[in-house]
């Protein structure tokens, strides 16, 4: 099976911990769940899974605090319908009977190396669940010779080795949260790379993923992380709920 | 019509004499890294004024045809009180949606209605289809991802804040003049940042555009937007802001064809140097170094502006 490695940097980052997300407060390092996303935003089909393996802490944990405006409510879906069907209604939000400022804690100039291999899993149980994403003509040459192709992991391996060497993405890789975008670099050669961080430190209870099994309402798990000299290796963990 | 590009742009603004995003945390001085001592902007206050300049620039009631026969809108979900009051109760009759209302049997059958609530408000609602949204209840949480990233927006060099004490000739309360026996002066502040050039990141995705049906219209408002919002958002903390550059690197491929971090490199603020004692008050203290020499094969600059 093999693994890649992809290096990520950003300005800030906001990993947020559950337990403080009212006013964000970010883990120290990038959650697993958050370095998936970051695969995914490269290359990700119904018939693929992404584990990630390995996450390496390159710069030193720095915070930086900033407090927002932010708007408290959700659109509801009940009032949508209401609308769409008498045709008339009050859809929009008012800021200023919505407003929240909120706090947050985020992590400054980091950069990590992310390592993950994926496992093909059986597409047609994901059709159902994602039903806005509609088939569209691709307008990349070798995209779309690959498109015609029957789905096997060694098209998958080509397809993500292409785009993540050439910076092709479906949407930017972000750090936590969208504002905080990603910038990536397809690592081929770790041995040349520098090192990560001395620290050692013990994180915690960490988020590790959510379960989607019951994708209606999916289940958060967790894990107990462990950074070792800027490590946090995600093999033989245990995970529970 | 759909998207077929991506897009990564660099947006370059500069503040005279004003503040450009106060920080609530700091009685409302102007962001700023505590570290470095640059300028910060967020990207919801960069967010509120394309919300703000489509509102304006829209009529809200406005129905347009768009390439393929779809009547898209240009509401704004978020939106601020002081401008758009008087949009309350706002009709939908008439608006020629029958395909909605006669779905109305399959919404009824679980999990579709969230999908269809989704597409209708991001065919109605600008900022929807452009930033995304979440919606509350439902399969997945209903959520919209937008096509448009933006970043928090960083100053050049590092700033720095002003405080002014102002005073003003009137109260509010016949307590207050009692209290001054009639002199009736109270004093304010405010803070100011005599000048900053500042540069946003954005990225946008035509593979979201085609999940919120984000089209080259909208890009094309989002653009005009991004060019003159400041224009439209003139006030007393303000001072005088203005988009000096927006840089778009067009892929040809909906993927892209670079990295965007290499591309952001090309477009480079860097102060003249006059002499050791100068101080930047100016944007003409800065040239902006564009390379488009050797651009990766596939991806086009556009100078929208500068």
């Amino acid at each position: 099976m093999k693994t890649y490695c992809l290096e990520v940097s950003g300005d800030f980052a906001c990993f947020t911990r559950p337990e403080m997300k009212v006013e964000r407060v970010s883990y120290d390092v990038m959650t697993p769940s958050a370095a998936r996303a970051v695969f995914e935003a490269i290359l990700w089909k119904p018939a693929i899974q992404w584990h990630i393996t390995k996450i390496e802490v390159l710069n030193p944990i720095k915070w930086i605090n900033l407090r927002r405006n932010e708007v408290g409510a959700v659109i509801s879906t009940r009032n949508v319908q209401t609308a769409m069907n008498s045709g008339s209604g009050d859809l929009g939000l008012h800021i200023e009977n919505e407003r929240q400022q909120r706090a947050g804690l985020f992590l400054r100039d980091v950069a990590y190396r992310i390592h993950a291999h994926f496992e093909m899993r059986d597409a047609s149980r994901h059709k159902h669940h994602y039903p806005h994403l509609v088939k569209h003509s691709i307008n990349d040459a070798e995209e779309r010779q690959a498109a015609g192709t029957v789905n096997t992991a060694a098209k998958f391996l080509a397809m993500f080795e292409r785009r993540a060497a050439k910076g092709q993405c479906v949407n930017q890789p972000y750090l936590g949260c969208r504002e905080f975008s990603a910038s990536f670099r397809l690592i081929e050669d770790i041995s040349a790379e520098p090192s990560p961080i001395t620290e050692t430190r013990d994180l915690g209870w960490m988020l590790y993923d959510l379960d989607y099994s019951n994708s209606a309402s999916p289940d958060p798990r967790f894990f107990r992380a462990e950074m070792k000299n800027g490590v946090l290796d995600l093999n033989n963990v245990e995970v529970r709920g | 019509m759909t998207l077929k590009n991506r897009y990564d742009f660099v947006l370059l603004f500069d503040v005279k004499d004003g503040n450009p995003n106060g920080d609530p945390d700091a009685g409302n001085l102007p962001r700023v890294d505590a570290e470095t001592g640059l300028g910060l902007m967020t990207d919801v206050a960069l967010k509120r004024k394309v919300r703000n300049f489509v509102s304006m620039t829209r009529d809200q009631s406005e129905v347009t045809e768009s390439l393929n026969g779809d009547k898209k809108r240009f509401e704004i979900y978020v939106k601020e009180k002081a401008i758009l009051n008087n949009q309350n109760k706002r009709a939908y009759v008439g608006i020629g949606k029958p395909e909605l209302l006669e779905g109305e049997d399959k919404k009824r059958k679980g999990g579709n209605a969230v999908e269809e609530a989704r597409q209708w408000m991001c065919k109605n609602f600008y900022d929807v289809r452009t930033f995304g949204a979440v919606m509350s209840t439902g399969i997945n949480c209903g959520q919209v991802r937008g096509p448009v990233q933006l970043t928090f927006a960083r100053s050049i060099n590092p700033i720095v804040a002003l405080e002014h004490s102002i005073t003003r000739m009137a109260v509010a309360t016949e307590v207050e003049a009692e209290k001054q026996s009639g002199d009736n002066r109270t004093m304010g502040r405010k803070f100011t940042v005599p000048y900053g050039l500042y540069v946003a990141h954005g990225f946008i995705s035509a593979h979201l555009a085609n999940q919120t049906d984000f089209g080259e219209d909208d890009l094309e408002l989002l653009w005009q937007a991004l060019e003159s919002m400041f224009e439209h958002d003139r006030s007393a903390a303000r001072g005088e802001m203005a988009t000096r550059g927006l840089y778009v690197f067009k892929h040809d491929s909906e993927l892209g064809n670079a990295p965007a971090h290499s591309l952001f490199a090309r477009i480079q603020p860097k102060l003249k140097i006059k002499n050791e004692n100068s101080v930047v008050r100016d944007f003409g203290d800065y040239t902006v170094m564009v390379d488009e020499a050797d651009l990766p094969q596939g991806v086009t600059l556009q100078r929208i502006v500068g």
